[in-house]
């Protein structure tokens, strides 16, 4: 049980592939506009991660190492199309504000890294709380991204409008120079943190 | 006319690293020098063009026939990754100097959302062959020019003394927020794109 604590730990903070691992950037960047959008595509990468994770450790024996790269792709993709399904039927109006970067969370390397390098060597159970734990952290980050954003793009939360009427909203905070802008500066404020621990 | 268009809007308007986000792994990862960043560059250009080309066909004559649309992604990764293995090995034979140039650039093409995200938007626009190739190769020119721009600023502020939270990525992240912040002004360059 220990070891399975510790691994949703190391996915959601020391290892977290956001801001430790730098993994995943393109839907980090992309979709971040909104809490909603950010949350909905980091659960969407948590449920693709724990269910390739799950498979991927159930088949690590009979996949020759050779191919190994070919097959988990295959398994990624197949969860990412019904993914995609279960979104388009039933949360529509996500679906198209995340609209290329669903498919896109194919090639998203979070995935491909935790199981090259934990589900193919893994027990299920572990590998499926890697997953979750990985999974997890990315979608914090996500929300993390997505709530400053919203909240000095927008002025609001969750489509909640919690700013003052006196502010002006910041629009390129919404836009893709706010994208950099915001990482970079979490960046810099976690590296002061980090650095002042030692 | 509307080709070329076309192949402005993906190269600068709609440019895919600064303005959608695609690629920004390779984008970060490898604009350390530049003739690294234009190495890479070149490789995705090369890839792009064809797997531009290859997705089309294939999602036009093997899935819109067989009825197997939705299978769409799992097709095109799987038609990227072995393209990118095959060019690598056509490359080997036919020119071993590109090839020790282009080097461990090649391989890592395969996860490169640029390269997927160009398949789907073209599918998803319903591009004919020659716009879905133009398209590619806009957007694949535009990497580059992303990527040399970078590797251009990385260059010049590598050894200089910033503050030290700002050392490394989270200064190179602020150098690309304000690059973005200059390629938004083409955003009125087309209207209507």
């Amino acid at each position: 049980m220990g070891a399975l604590k510790e691994r949703l730990q190391a996915g959601i903070i020391k290892d977290n592939p956001t801001f430790v691992q730098v993994l995943g950037m393109c839907p980090t960047l992309a979709v971040t506009t909104s809490v909603i959008n950010a949350m909905g595509m980091g659960l969407s990468t948590t449920a693709v991660l724990i269910c390739s994770n799950l498979v991927i450790s159930l088949i690590r024996n009979f996949i020759p190492s050779k191919i190994r790269i070919p097959a988990y792709i295959v398994v990624i993709a197949s969860f990412v199309t019904v993914v995609e399904f279960l979104l388009k039927a039933y949360a529509p109006s996500l679906y198209s504000s995340l609209g290329l970067f669903i498919p896109l969370i194919v090639v998203n390397c979070i995935i491909l890294g935790r199981a090259e390098a934990y589900a193919s060597k893994n027990k299920p159970l572990a590998a499926v709380f890697d997953g979750l734990g990985m999974g997890l952290g990315f979608t914090c980050s996500l929300t993390v991204i997505g709530c400053i954003r919203e909240l000095l793009g927008v002025g609001s939360l969750c489509g909640i409008t919690v700013m003052p009427s006196f502010y002006p909203p910041a629009t390129v905070m919404i836009l893709a120079p706010g994208a950099f802008f915001t990482l970079g500066i979490l960046m810099a404020i976690l590296n002061t943190i980090k650095a002042k621990r030692r | 006319m509307n080709l070329i268009l076309l192949f402005i809007g993906a190269a600068l308007v709609n440019n895919f690293v600064l303005v959608k986000f695609l690629g920004i792994c390779a984008f970060l990862g490898v604009s350390k020098k530049v003739d690294t960043a234009l190495g890479m560059g070149a490789a995705v250009t090369f890839v792009m063009g064809i797997a531009s080309t290859c997705t089309y066909l294939v999602y036009k004559y093997i899935l819109c026939l067989l009825g197997l649309e939705y299978l769409y992604n799992l097709a095109f990764i799987l038609v990227i990754a072995s393209l990118v293995q095959l060019v690598e090995m056509i490359i080997q034979k036919i020119s071993p100097s590109l090839y020790s140039a282009l080097g461990v650039y090649l391989p890592l093409i395969t996860t490169n959302c640029a390269v997927l995200g160009v398949a789907v938007l073209n599918m998803q626009k319903e591009y004919t062959l020659i716009q879905s190739v133009v398209n590619g190769l806009g957007a694949a020119i535009g990497f580059t020019i992303a990527m040399l721009l970078m590797a251009g600023i990385r260059e010049h502020i590598e050894d200089n003394d910033v503050i030290p939270a700002f050392r490394g990525l989270p200064l190179v992240l602020m150098a690309a927020g304000f690059m973005a912040l200059a390629f938004a002004g083409f955003q009125n360059l087309i209207p209507n794109i």
